[in-house]
């Protein structure tokens, strides 16, 4: 699992059937410095997050599908979670 | 799940036969602001997307779950058309 940022929305009528219903996000990978690590993802949403929100994303198939209440769903990220800390000693 | 407009087709002769019927369409993954981002792939496209559609697509074994029963030899599937999205 990777922590994220929503930053933005996504709009799409025409798609697969098991995603019908699913909110999709737009989510920047973070590392545990805020910074941007990597490129952006689309991930279904399963928790209700918003954009500027600090999530926890899975990238993995099936878990992903469980995410939104799916079984074999073609998706392969999912929010999982909304972060409130993270804490690191050092 | 990424972003990507849909840049070309793909058109086999000598195929796997799993993969008859399959449209195979040229994709190159974007960033929300419209930027390429990487290298162009082949996408199996199971929601009927076109030459300069703006798309989202799966990668993985995920990619072959639209044409279920049949396991498509697939790595990368377009399972949506985007309409809009909005950063920020």
């Amino acid at each position: 699992m990777l922590l994220a940022r929503v930053t933005g929305t996504l709009v799409s009528t025409q798609k697969h059937r098991k995603l019908e219903g699913a909110k999709l996000l737009i989510v920047q990978p973070l590392t545990l410095e805020e910074t941007p690590r990597g490129g952006e993802l689309l991930a279904v949403d399963g928790v209700g997050a918003g954009v500027g929100e600090k999530v926890l994303i899975v990238l993995e198939g099936r878990s992903a599908s469980d995410a939104i209440g799916q079984k074999a769903a073609p998706v392969d990220a999912a929010i999982v979670g909304i972060v409130d800390t993270v804490d690191l000693p050092s | 799940m990424q972003l990507g407009k849909v840049v070309g087709t793909v058109v086999l002769n000598n195929r796997n036969e799993t993969l008859h019927g399959v449209t195979l369409l040229l994709v190159q993954p974007i960033s929300s602001s419209r930027e390429a981002v990487g290298r162009v792939i082949v996408a199996a496209d199971s929601v009927g997307a076109g030459v300069g559609e703006h798309v989202f697509f799966v990668r993985g074994k995920e990619a072959s779950f639209p044409f279920y029963p049949t396991e498509v030899p697939a790595d990368a599937g377009i399972v949506g058309i985007v309409d809009a999205w909005h950063v920020g």
